[in-house]
């Protein structure tokens, strides 16, 4: 084995002046000769602290070596007990915040962590050209229903279908996914990928409903008195708006919107697909998350001249991935730190022209304890748009929730659920993801998937031998 | 899937479909609607559930052909299969007695009211009810209006049936002579901003229906916003119907138009490859 490199394997990627015109993924992945180099940088270490910084636990020093080993099967296995959707954590996780922050390789000055992710993408891409080894469990063990079929309601249906378990999964919209298919847009997580790992869950023997909006179609009365035990995961999905002036304008969306036309309903292939999508010039994005990269990157590929993405933080604060955000600036994403939209303004027609916006700067430490932004008075300038997106955070959906006034909720209004069990204030019920939490990532929707899972089955079994007494 | 099992023609733009959705027939209330999808390469488009048989499963929807997505639905026949219908949607319409109400229909939007005049005559009310279009074959439903209104006034743009005029020159004449507890409104946005003034200046409150460009549904997107009272309301989980006097009536009536280009682009390209296709 030759000394290990300083720097990560890099992955190939379509260059910025190609990719800045296609939805396709910006990402390539790794090959296998790639993958084994990388796998030799890790250490093996014996108490690896990667692995207590991944929210699920996987044994990352154990796959990494199978890959460098070149036993993808045995890696595959490996990931398989921790993870129902490597292929998508591989892609979209906060690595950097995560496994590969406290990565031993990594902390040593010279040398960058381990691309674990990136490996987990290798793994899992391999797998999905593999044929599932599906056991035909019985399904024999109790019902489950399922509201929600994003990354935490998966997860729990994958894991009680694997046990034996009869789960239905009840889904608003057309497609299954949650967020992975309406949200997430295909340059960073192409649809194909989602479809392939929520098919090994329906391999399992998992139904997914569609057009299912519980609530509504189906009341939790109905679902409580079909099934002996249920999980909400429903996600974060309600746009908030900042509510300034002008909001209403033709031009201004929520990210929500915005992403949703492109991706679930894609926009970006109207007229060969019916919805549109504004084909705008200018572009400004409010925000500094993921959401806001996305919607960011997102406009450009539909052919915007300029992005301009207004942060009322400065750079250090940014909450986006670094990736995410690197790769936005090299497709030519502007930034205005220290700026907050004021009003938007309009042309004679109602539609948006102008985002009126004030320079700030930072104060004291707020709760979260960041520097709070504060407006610098006299500072107000307007930036020239046709489009305003606001991707400033979601809130709990109601349509659920006020149909189900038994379940207590938190002073956010999200579900108040015990994290060490996903349990609510009403038997049998429980819930996990972004509608217990809040807005947060994937592999925390589905490691609350994991935890529900498990519990629904002692509290199933432990039901049925009272009932049997 | 959803199987359409009756296909009729109303009228030259307006077309009823009964569709087999048995969830949504069980549930379906006044006031609220469901969303369908063609195919996967359709939009998904709002349309009221105009009535439902709960025993056979079927709902029934009564579309205008506006644009490429319902010019689509046009060419769809009894026995075709629709790729999703979800719902029902929307907060159904609060129905109960009143005393005497007067419900105010105008085009397409007669097809929207149907099951609200329905609900509220076997609430009890006293229903007065006007149907206005712009001629006589387009103001539809007028014999099961006629079924649970205790008046029917009929209103044409042209003359060809009932009064010459404009649905406001009615209710105005019902506000002069008659004590009214709630009214209601449902047609196109300008109708229902005139109406919501008549009704206002009689200090008779009145709802209306709003119709929005949405897309989920489901409260998850905001595209169908409106500014009710000041406040941002989404018409999909809130509405869709609100109080008239509170509807910001230029934002709603503007926000319709945002994809205009975009949707003549679309339905163009259709009927030229109609043409194509049939000669
Ligand atoms: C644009 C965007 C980019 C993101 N990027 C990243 C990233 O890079 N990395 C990362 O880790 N995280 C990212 N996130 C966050 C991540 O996607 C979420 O934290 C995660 O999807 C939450 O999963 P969930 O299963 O709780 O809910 P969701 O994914 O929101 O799924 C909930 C599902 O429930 C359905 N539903 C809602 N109400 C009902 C009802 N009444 N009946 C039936 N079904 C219902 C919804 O339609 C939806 O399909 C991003 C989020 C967004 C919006
Ligand atoms: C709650 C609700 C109930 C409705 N009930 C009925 C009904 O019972 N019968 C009926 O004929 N119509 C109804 N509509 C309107 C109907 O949905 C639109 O006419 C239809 O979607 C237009 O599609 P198109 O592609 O044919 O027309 P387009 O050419 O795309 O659009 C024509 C106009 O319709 C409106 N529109 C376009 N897309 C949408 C959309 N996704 N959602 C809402 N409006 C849109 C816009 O103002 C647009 O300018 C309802 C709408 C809502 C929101
Ligand atoms: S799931 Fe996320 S945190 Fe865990 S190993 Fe994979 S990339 Fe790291
Ligand atoms: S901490 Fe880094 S080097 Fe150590 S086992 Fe984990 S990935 Fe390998
Ligand atoms: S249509 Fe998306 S929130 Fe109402
Ligand atoms: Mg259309």
């Amino acid at each position: 084995m030759g000394k290990r490199s300083f720097n990560k394997t890099p992955m190939r990627e379509q260059a910025p002046e190609v990719r800045q015109h296609n939805f396709k993924e910006v990402a390539l992945g790794y090959n296998m000769e790639e993958g084994q180099l990388e796998a030799a940088r890790c250490l093996q270490c014996k108490d690896a602290p990667c692995i207590t910084h991944c929210p699920v636990m996987i044994d990352i020093p154990g796959f990494i070596r199978q890959i460098k080993l070149g036993n993808m099967a045995e890696a595959s296995k490996i990931l398989s007990r921790y993870t129902n959707l490597p292929a998508i954590c591989g892609r979209v996780c906060p690595q950097e915040k995560q496994c590969e922050m406290v990565c031993r390789l990594g902390r040593s000055k010279k040398f960058e962590p381990v691309a674990i992710g990136k490996l987990e993408r290798l793994v899992a891409d391999w797998e999905l050209d593999q044929p599932t080894d599906v056991t035909d469990v019985p399904k024999d063990k109790g019902k489950v229903a399922v509201i929600g079929a994003g990354p935490s309601g998966l997860t729990v249906a994958g894991d009680l279908a694997k046990i034996g378990y009869d789960v239905t999964i009840y889904e608003a919209l057309q497609a299954p996914g949650g967020v992975l298919t309406y949200g997430i847009p295909e340059f960073r997580l192409p649809k194909r990928i989602v479809r392939k790992e929520i098919e090994q869950i329906t391999e399992q023997g998992v139904k997914i409903e569609t057009d299912a909006v519980v609530g509504k179609t189906i009341t939790m009365d109905e679902i409580m008195h079909d099934f002996d035990a249920c999980y909400i995961g429903v996600g974060a999905g309600t746009p908030n708006f900042l509510g300034i002036p002008g909001t209403n304008l033709n031009g201004v969306y929520s990210s929500s919107e915005y992403l949703t036309r492109i991706n679930l309903m894609h926009g970006y292939e109207f007229p060969k697909y019916d919805t549109p999508v504004q084909q705008s010039k200018h572009v400004v994005v409010i925000g500094g998350g993921n959401v806001a990269m996305d919607s960011a990157r997102s406009a450009r590929r539909l052919g915007a001249d300029t992005v301009t993405v207004i942060y009322r933080r400065s750079s250090e604060e940014l909450p986006a991935r670094v990736e995410e955000y690197q790769h936005s600036v090299q497709e030519g994403i502007q930034y205005s730190w220290l700026t907050n939209p004021v009003e938007y303004l309009s042309d004679e027609d109602g539609n948006l022209k102008g985002v009126k916006c004030i320079k700030m700067k930072l104060g004291e430490p707020d709760d979260s304890g960041r520097r709070r932004p504060e407006p610098i008075p006299g500072s107000e300038f307007t930036i020239k748009a046709d489009t305003a997106i606001e991707a400033i955070g979601q809130g709990p959906n109601k349509v659920l929730l006020d149909t189900f006034p038994e379940l207590n909720k938190n002073k956010w209004g999200y579900i108040d659920a015990d994290e060490q069990t996903c349990a609510t204030s009403v038997p049998g019920v429980f819930a996990g993801g972004d509608i217990v939490t809040g807005a947060a990532t994937v592999i925390l929707a589905m490691g609350a998937g994991k935890i529900a899972a498990k519990e629904i089955d002692q509290y199933v079994k432990s039901h049925h031998s009272m009932a049997t007494v | 899937m959803y199987k359409i099992t009756e296909r009729t023609v109303l009228s030259e733009r307006e077309i009823e479909f009964w569709i087999i959705a048995p969830r949504v027939a069980a549930k379906a209330q006044p006031g609220q609607f469901v969303i369908l999808q063609v195919d996967q390469f359709g939009e998904r488009i709002p349309l009221t559930v105009c009535e439902t048989d709960e025993a056979s499963g079927q709902i029934r929807v009564i579309f205008q052909v506006i644009g490429k997505s319902t010019a689509e639905l046009k060419h769809l026949n009894a026995g075709d299969e629709l790729q999703d219908v979800v719902g029902p949607l929307g907060k159904p319409t609060e129905i109960k007695n009143y005393g005497t109400v007067l419900v105010v229909g105008g085009g397409v939007g007669i097809a929207v009211l149907y099951p609200v005049i329905r609900g509220l005559k076997q609430a009890g009310n006293h229903v007065i009810t006007i149907l206005g279009a712009k001629t006589k074959d387009l103001v539809i439903l007028r014999e099961e209006c006629a079924m649970y209104s205790d008046e029917l006034i009929l209103v044409t743009d042209d003359g060809s049936l009932g009064q010459k005029g404009l649905v406001t020159d009615a209710m105005k004449a019902v506000f002069a002579r008659e004590e009214i507890n709630q009214a209601w409104a449902i047609g196109p946005g300008i109708m229902m901003r005139y109406c919501t003034d008549v009704a206002t200046k009689a200090e008779v409150p009145i709802y209306v229906s709003l119709n929005p460009i949405m897309i989920d549904g489901t409260g998850m997107c905001g595209c169908c916003r409106v500014l009710v009272n000041d406040q941002i309301k989404f018409a999909c989980v809130d509405g869709p119907e609100f109080l008239g006097d509170q509807v910001d009536w230029d934002g709603f009536i503007q926000r319709m138009h945002q994809y205009h280009p975009e949707e003549e682009e679309a339905y163009q390209a259709y009927q030229e490859k109609q043409v194509q296709l049939n000669g």
